[in-house]
């Protein structure tokens, strides 16, 4: 810790307090009238801080010279030199040997007139002559006296601040008195209390300066995960607490059989223009869906022979979309436009296992990763967000199930009241938009969709009749922007992210406000 | 989905009732339509014109494209009336106009029907949702007139019978719709290159050596499809006799725009509902026929499946009704675990018992569904391995000063290659086909772009900054079915006034000394050894991690060094890094 001297404001404390034992009270625009304002502020802190002194403000107002003041003060008033240059031509002087002698028109003609007025010259012919031998100039002796005081009469003042020779500038100052704990020399503080302060016991009689309790204490220089991925891991959690298993959505390319097909989106479907989908140039083409690893033991072809059965003539107890359903454009290679094209795969390989009664076993799968759009971007749009995704496989599920699943997963989050609406949807039958009522909007605002798969996509694969399959989606994004109020989704998402957002968003915790 | 405009006076007199926007919005919401907007308080509306509802439609409900099927489907859904029983005029087949189609269709346009309402009174309303109708009719479920295109013609004005032909484009010659002087086909790309609304349809005919073309016995051009009909046979309001042509490429969606077209327009008809019929002639393919076909299909559905799915316990005899609010007719059969369902011709959009089931639900009222548990089975969360460690990696940054960031995974080619001073080897990156701008060229194959735009965009805080990212890049890859494959990547980057390449260097032996766990129990091939993390000046054969100096272009001479792991005695390059070139810094806007 400092030596007390050394503080740049030791000196001065001590200055005032001898001052303030010589006469009490005193102003620090008298006595300390060369001290920078800041000083003589921070030094009577400190000491009323321990109540040695007591100060209060004062507010006045002083005066400064104008530039034309200032020539006056240095040469004299206009109407003295023109006195002056009068009374030292001894035969006096035209009116243009005045001006040449001054050499200055405005002085001059300024200074003529009071001169007249003073009665100190008159006019004799064409010159000018002087009336009196000396005289008194007044208004430089004002304003060199208002030069060295910064005051005056205030009449004084108010005539020469009309003449443009002064304006007026507040000053604070400070009237000090001594305060209760009144003394010549300050004791000696101590900022921290020190391991050597423990060892030695100088604590015991130590005096401390006091905490302002007002400030900030010190910046952590922390780390920070992206908000958007704390409320990732809050809607992972209550996955995993209702069971479900996270699907290996790292695959971000697909081709148009699993992104579309195989969900039974025709191949003429809107979604899949152009506009909507982003399609892949290089590589080229997808190869036929096939087993990814050696112990995948579902037959693929059959697979895909299915679907293209179900779309063209139709299958399992559907007509099918009757059309001419074209190898090529289901291996075209896509970015994948939702990560419902993982889950068709899961449930694919799903359709291959049994459990020990040869039933195929029940499941849960969730995913949340990112999708692909070839959407315009705006505050609201981007080509890529997240896709929060859930399904569940079992048997005897009912619409009811579903609806009272929803409640359950939106309640973990504290979204309640939910409304569900008949909607459209290719690859589920029912499908259901799910709605809440937002407070802060006054509306009831779509949160979700969810569905139950088609049989035309689940018996194709060969998961049996009996087996229901839900599916629940959601964008990460939505729900994060209405909870944090951001309406640009460029500022959660992407590079134009402002880094103090990352750092300063609070901790996630979507079941409280 | 589709958005119709309806008069709102006009539909809330059709339906009855007089709605207050609440109770309407709540009858859309129970159907599955959506009420988009009301512009009766709307400031913006001219004062001459009748307040418009804005009523979104499901994209498989053709048969709710315009007014008039709008207003039915939502009287049959509150009761008020039945689904109409369309049929065609009783005719012999000898007697039925026709439509001949030649062999040459084929190479351009191969499907055409027919259709005929008689008698028919138009007013101005309904003449409007006739066109509109067409007009959504093209962009919805004929993809822009690529699939289906529909032609409507004054009968009165042509003769029949009439053939449905491809002719080469200098031997058709017709005043088009609205036009007033002759054009012959070769002139017509031309003629609308600039036009606004048909320019965006000519690609389908361009460049075809033949143009379909239907004509009447007079050999005069009734139309051009898809592009447009000719003035001579124009149908205005006055119009009583409507022949109506469709030409198509996709022989299903011809009958279901044919079915629509009919039976949303036959209830103007002298005689409602009834349509008369054409004989379509195709002998080269042998599928001659009468169109509209407008037979119902029969469905039998199990009784306990739409129960069951449903959560309900109706009788045969309660389901029926509740899908006659549905426009389906259904009857009990004698099975008395089956019902016989009746879809009628406009419902194209079922294709399943399950459509049959969703609307057995909608019918009831979803929200009003008897609610059951949806946890029937047992089921073990787990969370994928790969997202476990580099969440692993992802809270050691964090715990260590560093801000985690999410820049996106599309860039554009020079960002991934040219601005790195690397090489576009086009054996690595995914390239996309079809971007809207040149910042989503590639599927990124680097973290370090989103990264250095991520500090370009905030250089303007407080120095130094330090940000992470763990996430995927994308390599080409012949050897999967997608011919692409994922990758987890980790990086860092250090901004400041210095370098910074002791702190980066720093960050990397925090977390490989936080990995071993993972390293030994989760990674894919490095898994059974434990490793020493003491770095050795000349790494001998132990298991560990060392840096070694390299020389690439993306970072600064001298400056740069290569990340190995040995595990088991198998060495591998597992990443790098270094103080970045200048030249990299500079087309990144880092200076």
């Amino acid at each position: 810790m400092a030596p007390p001297n050394s503080n740049p404001a030791g000196d001065l404390t001590s200055e005032v307090l001898h001052a303030l034992s010589k006469a009490d009270p005193i102003s620090s625009a008298e006595t300390f009238a060369n001290v920078p304002f800041e000083s003589i502020k921070a030094a009577l802190d400190r000491l009323a801080s321990r109540s040695m002194v007591t100060y209060e403000q004062v507010e006045r107002e002083e005066a400064y010279l104008e530039p034309e003041a200032e020539t006056i003060v240095s040469h004299g008033s206009h109407e003295a030199r023109v006195f002056e240059a009068v009374r030292q031509a001894m035969d006096g002087l035209s009116i243009q040997d005045l001006e040449s002698k001054i050499g200055d028109k405005t002085v001059t003609k300024v200074g003529q007139g009071k001169a007249f007025k003073e009665k100190w010259i008159k006019k004799d012919g064409i010159k000018l002559v002087a009336l009196v031998d000396s005289i008194n100039d007044v208004t430089r002796e004002q304003l060199k006296a208002i030069q060295e005081t910064r005051r005056h009469d205030a009449k004084i003042i108010a005539d020469l601040k009309k003449r443009k020779l002064l304006r007026m500038q507040k000053v604070i100052s400070f009237r000090i008195s001594k305060g209760p704990k009144f003394a010549l020399e300050m004791v000696k503080e101590e900022t921290d209390l020190t391991a050597e302060m423990l060892a030695s016991g100088a604590w015991k009689t130590a005096t401390f300066k006091p905490y302002n309790f007002n400030a900030l204490g010190a910046d952590q220089h922390a780390g920070a995960l992206h908000p958007l991925n704390k409320v990732r891991q809050e809607f992972r959690q209550i996955f995993f607490e209702m069971g479900f298993t996270e699907m290996p959505t790292n695959q971000f390319v697909e081709s148009g059989f699993w992104n579309f097909d195989a969900l039974f989106v025709p191949q003429q479907h809107p979604a899949r223009d152009l506009q909507d989908t982003f399609y892949i140039s290089d590589p080229l083409k997808a190869g036929r869906p096939a087993p990814t690893s050696a112990d995948d033991k579902q037959d693929y072809e059959e697979y895909f022979q299915n679907v293209r059965q179900v779309h063209e003539s139709g299958k399992y107890g559907s007509i099918g979309y009757r059309y001419p359903w074209s190898e090529d454009e289901s291996l075209r290679l896509v970015l994948r436009t939702h990560t419902t094209s993982i889950s068709a795969a899961m449930l694919h390989k799903l359709s291959g296992q049994r459990t020990q009664d040869g039933r195929v076993p029940p499941a849960r799968y969730f995913s949340i990763d990112r999708v692909f759009r070839n959407e315009t971007v705006d505050a609201t749009h981007l080509c890529e967000f997240h896709q929060v995704e859930g399904v569940i496989a079992d048997y005897g599920l009912t619409l009811g199930g579903l609806m009272e699943f929803m409640d359950m997963f939106f309640g973990a989050m504290g979204v309640t009241d939910l409304r569900f609406k008949p909607a459209y949807n290719p690859y589920t039958e029912p499908s259901m938009e799910i709605f809440s009522y937002h407070k802060g909007l006054n509306k009831l605002i779509e949160i979700g969709n969810s569905g139950i798969f088609r049989p035309e996509m689940l018996e194709a694969m060969g998961l049996p009749t009996d087996m229901r399959v839900f599916g629940f989606g959601l964008s990460l994004e939505r729900p994060t922007m209405i909870k944090y109020g951001i309406s640009n989704i460029r500022e959660l998402l992407g590079h134009q992210v402002d880094l103090n957002f990352i750092q300063k968003n609070p901790a996630v915790r979507l079941d409280k406000n | 989905m589709p958005t119709i405009n309806v008069d709102k006076y006009a539909l809330f007199e059709e339906l009855g009732e007089q709605f207050t926007e609440e109770s309407f919005q709540q009858l859309c919401f129970e159907f599955g339509i959506e009420l988009d907007k009301d512009t009766e308080n709307d400031p913006s509306r001219p004062k001459d014109q009748a307040p418009e509802l804005a009523i979104e439609i499901p994209a498989n409900r053709y048969d709710m494209l315009c007014f008039e099927g709008i207003a039915m489907h939502l009287n049959i859904f509150r009761g008020k009336h039945a689904t109409p029983n369309w049929r065609l005029v009783d005719i012999p087949e000898d007697k039925m106009q026709t439509l001949t189609i030649t062999e040459d269709t084929a190479q351009v346009r191969p499907y055409a029907a027919g259709a005929i309402l008689r008698n028919i009174k138009f007013t101005s309303a309904s003449y409007e949702s006739f066109i509109s109708l067409q007009d959504k009719l093209h962009q919805n479920l004929a993809r822009q007139r690529t699939l289906v295109a529909i032609g409507t013609h004054d009968l009165d004005t042509i003769k029949g019978p009439f053939t449905y032909e491809a002719l080469p484009p200098k031997e058709i010659n017709f005043v088009p719709l609205n036009q007033t002087k002759q054009i012959n086909g070769g002139e017509l790309m031309g003629f609308y290159e600039t036009d606004r609304h048909l320019g965006r349809y000519l690609h389908i005919l361009r460049d075809k050596p033949l143009y379909p073309v239907i004509l009447d016995a007079e050999r005069n051009v009734c139309s051009l499809p898809p592009i447009i009909n000719s003035e001579r046979s124009k149908i205005t309001l006055e119009t009583k006799n409507v022949f109506i042509d469709m030409t198509a490429t996709d022989q299903t969606k011809l009958d279901i725009v044919c079915n629509i077209m009919v039976a949303m327009f036959s209830k103007y008809c002298a005689e409602p509902f009834t349509v008369e019929p054409v004989k379509v002639i195709s002998e080269h393919n042998s599928t001659t026929r009468v169109t509209p076909n407008l037979a119902t299909r029969t469905m039998d559905v199990e009784v306990d499946y739409l129960n069951q799915v449903c959560g309900l316990t109706e009788s045969p005899e309660s389901i029926c009704k509740l899908l006659s609010k549905m426009a389906y007719t259904a009857q009990p059969s004698e099975n008395p675990k089956l019902i016989k369902v009746t879809v009628p011709p406009t419902r194209a959009d079922v294709l399943h018992p399950c459509d049959v089931m969703e609307d057995l639900a909608i019918a009831y009222g979803f929200n009003d569904l008897p609610r059951s548990s949806p946890n029937r089975s047992v089921t073990i969360g787990k969370p994928l391995m790969i997202n476990k460690l580099s969440d692993i990696v992802r809270h050691e940054c964090a715990m260590a000063g560093w801000a985690e960031v999410m820049p996106l995974v599309l860039c554009s080619r020079e960002e991934n290659f040219d601005w790195l001073n690397r090489k576009d080897d086009s054996k690595t990156a995914v390239k996309l086909a079809n971007p809207k701008t040149v910042e989503y060229q590639v599927v990124r194959t680097s973290l370090l772009p989103g990264l250095l735009k991520t500090l370009s965009e905030n250089k303007a805080m407080r120095l130094p900054l330090m940000i992470f990212e763990a996430s995927d890049v994308v390599f080409k890859d012949e050897s999967v079915e997608r011919r692409a494959r994922n990758e987890r990547h980790w990086a860092a980057a250090y901004y400041g006034k210095n370098s910074g390449f002791e702190v980066v260097h720093g960050l990397l032996d925090r977390v490989m000394t936080m990995l071993r766990v993972a390293f030994v129990t989760h990674e894919e091939g490095l898994s059974g050894k434990s490793i020493d993390f003491k770095v050795t000046e000349n790494p001998s054969q132990q298991d560990g991690y060392f840096i070694k100096e390299i020389d690439e272009p993306t970072f600064f001479n001298g400056r740069a060094a290569a990340i190995y792991v040995r595990l088991g005695g198998k060495l591998q390059r597992i990443g790098e890094l270094g103080v970045l070139h200048p030249t990299v810094l500079e087309k990144f806007d880092l200076r």
